[in-house]
């Protein structure tokens, strides 16, 4: 059942070294603040799974949570390149990064399996890429027509963290707009860590909403403004601007920890790196 | 050429893969010059184009266009939005998409694709981002149109990498020209060239011995009013 509790409460209970963690949010909704957390209590080993791990992830491989990334589409959306994941992979900074890799649609059906409690997903996909030999794929062949379909092993994170527009004091989650594969990583992890822009006395339904219920949420932990750079439907907008400064920020290993440091190490949460960004900006 | 044509490569390329989408087309489109090119068709020739992002909105209808492929407009303009499971399963895979859109860092002469890595896969020289939605694309959606800028680093003799099968490929839209797959042997083709551009530039830019069609057309160049629709369209857009 969940608990309406402090962001950095809930990852210090149930985020654990060595743990594989899923954030999930394709483009939106992705839970930036509980990365930082992350990153400010400095886990380690994480084995990190994303569709598309984007400048969060970047920020955790180049903070050195990471000791692996399965994921399948590693970019800086519409800008180009993650500079820290390149540096990871092709130089092993800040230390070498495991990688397993796969299409979007065998990470897609991978976490709605885990979300069925089964062992693999089915998919008819990875015919004529490379992919299959570098990755954890299997053929299968289906009993009934004999057809050879791809397997892939379903995912099932020790923690699953997403970002939401609202919970109800009893911590039912409510999102609204591009929902990617929140449900699923909630549903198919061990433990569930559920940031939300604000905290409501009644969820008021929204047209195409997801509605996570409490029972199955570990922790629902108020932060506003938690998915910046990107976005909460209704609350604010994508900024496409820190998404395109961050190619120069992130090119330099050096520019980058001293980014790293002032907005996210030596802020207190996520009000404390607004505070910061905002402060940046006028300086 | 005539003196209102002042336009740039991309432009060409978005145009010409524009004109290829036919009214009513559903498209897999990717961000960037794909989604450039599918919004062109939309606003011009194609109004009964759908376009799917693989954030899950359906029948998009952006008046900017986004910067990433799950920008708030693109829900905020869908028929419908659906999870990314769906999306991949049952509009994907379920064979319900006519043209899906890919770019990548290297093609060879079959129109495979690589969007991994340049060198080894295990100790890469560049670690690109990866294949993402392509390697169900290539293979799910009936018609795939490549855009690609020409050069002897991109179209290369072996790929470093294959991401995706060209088997479907239906054209290759570049800066100097069009490709299309050969009807019996699938090799491409240059069946076009890009006004300005000569048959042998191409051959230059290209890391095989390039084919060539007898009789090679030269691209329409874009019109007044694809341009005008165009620039209109790419107030936010990056390409």
């Amino acid at each position: 059942m969940a608990e309406v509790v402090a962001l950095a409460a809930a990852v210090e209970e149930l985020v654990h070294d060595g743990d594989t963690v899923a954030l999930e949010g394709f483009t939106h909704l992705i839970p930036h603040a509980a990365g930082h957390e992350l990153i400010r209590q400095r886990r380690r080993d994480l084995s990190l799974v994303r569709m598309t791990p984007d400048v969060i992830y970047d920020q955790l491989i180049g903070a050195g949570c990471a000791r692996k990334l399965t994921f399948s589409w590693g970019g800086n959306p519409g800008v180009g390149s993650l500079h820290r994941l390149r540096d990871a992979v092709e130089n092993g900074w800040p230390s070498p990064l495991e990688i397993e890799e796969h299409s979007h649609a065998g990470m897609a059906a991978a976490y709605a399996a885990g979300a069925a409690n089964l062992p693999f997903a089915v998919l008819r996909g990875y015919q004529g890429t490379e992919l299959a030999e570098h990755t954890s794929v299997e053929s299968i062949t289906c009993p009934f027509t004999g057809e050879e379909l791809a397997a892939v092993p379903s995912h099932r994170p020790d923690v699953g963290i997403v970002h939401a527009q609202r919970a109800d004091r009893a911590g039912n989650v409510q999102l609204w707009g591009i929902s990617g594969v929140q449900k699923e990583v909630v549903l198919g992890s061990a433990r569930s860590i559920v940031t939300v822009e604000e905290v409501v006395d009644e969820l008021e339904p929204v047209p195409g909403e997801v509605v996570i219920p409490a029972w199955v949420v570990d922790a629902v932990a108020v932060a506003p403004g938690g998915a910046h750079p990107s976005y909460a439907d209704g609350y604010y907008e994508r900024d496409n601007d820190f998404y395109v400064s961050w190619d120069e920020i992130s090119r330099d290993r050096n520019l980058f920890t001293a980014w790293l440091d002032r907005h996210v190490v030596r802020t207190k949460d996520v009000e404390g790196y607004h505070r910061s960004l905002a402060a940046g900006v006028a300086a | 050429m005539s003196a209102t044509a002042t336009y740039t490569a991309d432009e060409m390329m978005a145009v010409e893969a524009a004109r290829r989408l036919r009214d009513g087309d559903v498209c897999f489109v990717g961000i960037g010059l794909p989604s450039l090119a599918a919004n062109l068709a939309r606003v011009t020739h194609a109004p009964g184009c759908v376009l799917i992002y693989e954030s899950g909105t359906i029948g998009a209808k952006p008046l900017e266009l986004p910067l990433s492929i799950g920008d708030g407009e693109l829900a905020e303009t869908a028929d419908a939005v659906v999870g990314v499971p769906e999306m991949f399963a049952y509009w994907l895979q379920g064979g319900h998409i006519d043209v899906g859109f890919l770019g990548a860092a290297q093609i060879d002469r079959w129109g495979n694709l690589n969007s991994t890595v340049i060198g080894d896969y295990d100790s890469p020289k560049v670690r690109l981002p990866g294949g993402g939605g392509a390697p169900e694309i290539a293979t799910s959606v009936e018609r795939v149109f490549v855009t690609l800028r020409h050069s002897r680093r991109a179209f290369v003799e072996e790929l470093d990498f294959r991401t995706s099968a060209g088997d479907r490929v239906a054209v290759v839209v570049t800066d100097l020209g069009i490709l299309e797959p050969d009807p019996q042997t699938h090799e491409l083709t240059l069946t076009s060239v890009h006004p300005g551009v000569g048959v042998d530039e191409v051959r230059e830019a290209t890391g095989w011995e390039l084919r060539v069609a007898e009789s090679v057309g030269e691209t329409r160049e874009p019109t007044e009013q694809e341009l005008g629709r165009l620039r209109a369209l790419r107030t936010k857009g990056r390409e």
